[in-house]
Parts: structure tokens; sequence; C-alpha cells
């Protein structure tokens, strides 16, 4: 069973349950490396979320975020309200040409330090996981 | 140049600002817009900007953070000048290297490396 929170555009809401689900995560032993990547994963998601997401809604609108932890895996899955988007319509930033565009990171940051990510049909989801690192 | 309320600190060091951030972590956008001010407050003030950055303190950064970034490197080349970065923990190069964005910037490792890089 996942907890799952509400969230406002907040700064210190946003941290204090990024805070929360690093500590956790850090109580399970997890490395500083994941618990570098976990606090990154979730700020581009929450930040895409109330940015893109929640553009053309009221600012207290809130998202939710729900997450699972134990000692082999985190689940954080980050929900807004807003229309959806489609991934793979997002230009790619680390392409030459768009080398140089301010925005559109977020994502490519969150491919690249989780395990697995996954949106849902809509758009207005994103799931991530983390797994324990293989030991060489 | 640093205000009660700077996010930055600022110094001159033979013709080059350099400038250190106050937060371990640059995540907030509202922080980051503040920093970006600040910064093009620095960058419209010199006819030929020359710029060190050092993320000595700094456990945490955004993409958003990077974005201001890409922004101050763009107007200091609009305007002759020069960027450098440095102090750069390794994790956070990481995020540089994904983002491909070591390849934008003139990237060093300490500030006297930098600084040498000025000429």
């Amino acid at each position: 069973m996942a907890d799952k929170v509400s969230l406002i555009n907040d700064r210190d809401q946003i941290n204090a349950v990024q805070d929360l689900i690093v500590e956790r995560a850090e109580e399970l032993g997890f490395p500083s490396a994941t618990l570098f990547a976990l606090r990154l994963a979730m700020e581009e998601a929450i930040v895409n979320a109330f940015h893109h997401g929640h553009r053309d809604l009221a600012p207290e609108t809130p998202i939710t975020v729900e997450y699972t932890l134990s000692p082999e895996r985190i689940r954080v899955a980050v929900e807004d309200q807003g229309p959806g988007f489609t991934p793979a319509a997002v230009p790619d930033p680390t392409l030459d040409e768009n080398l140089e565009n301010p925005g559109g990171r977020g994502l490519v940051l969150i491919r690249a330090y989780m395990s697995r990510v996954r949106h849902n049909d809509r758009g207005n989801r994103v799931e991530m996981e983390l797994t324990v690192p293989e030991e060489l | 140049m640093t205000g009660s309320d700077s996010r930055i600190r600022v110094k001159e060091v033979d013709g080059v600002t350099q400038v250190e951030f106050i937060d371990r972590n640059i995540l907030d956008e509202a922080n980051i817009q503040a920093i970006g001010e600040e910064i093009d407050g620095i960058i419209s003030a010199s006819p030929a900007p020359r710029l060190l950055i050092s993320f000595a303190n700094v456990d945490h950064l955004s993409s958003a953070a990077l974005g201001t970034l890409i922004t101050i490197n763009t107007k200091i080349r609009n305007r002759n000048g020069k960027l450098c970065l440095a102090d750069i923990d390794p994790q956070i190069y990481e995020v540089f290297v994904i983002t491909r964005l070591n390849q934008l910037f003139d990237i060093h490792e300490s500030k006297e490396a930098a600084m040498k890089a000025f000429g």
C-alpha cells in the first residue's frame, strides 16, 4: 500500500515531502548516490507537474505524490490534474541543435537516474522506480 | 552588489567576477530566478563580462538551474565575455554529463584552474 500526499506549489511543502522520502530511503540503507538520484528525480517530476501539467489551472490546484519504500525498491508516482502530455513529443535536449535551449531537461534526468520510468496513457502521471544497485 | 536577500556571494579578483552560491540546494524556482537576475545585473554592468561561477557549496541542482546557467552563458557570449564554471561536485558533474552540458560550458576542477583560463 503506497503512502499518498497531496501537495500544492509551495516550496516548503515540496521540500518537506522530498525530505521525508529521502530520509526513509536513508533509513533503509540506500547509498548517497541513490539518495541524490531520488531527490533530483522527484524534484524534476514535481516541478514538471506544476509548471507544465498545471500551467492552465488555478495556482492552488494540488498534485499527488505516492510512494512506497522497501529495502530493495523505491517507487514514487507524481500525478497532476492537467490534460497530460506525450513524452515522445518532447524534443531531445541533448541533441546539438537543442543544447542551448534553457528548458526540457527534467525528463532526461529522470530517465537517467531512475531504474524504470513509466507514464500513464493520459500523460499526467509519472511512475518512477529505483532498485538496489546490483553487487558487482 | 550582494544585498541581505542575495542568494550569491560576489567578489572581483584580477578582473574576473567570482560568484559563489549561498544555498546548498539550487532547486527552488523563485531562488533560481533571483540568482539569474542578480547575475544578469553583473553581466549588464560590464562591456565584456568575465565571470567565474563556483559550485563549491552546492549539493543539489535542478534542470531549472541548468536552464538559468544556459541563459547566462548565452548573454555573456553575446557581450563578447567569458564564463567558466568550477568546483563542481562529481555527483553534480554527472548531471552536466547526462545533459551533455559539459560540452557547452567551460568547466574547471578548481577556481585556481579556471582563473588561469581567463589568461
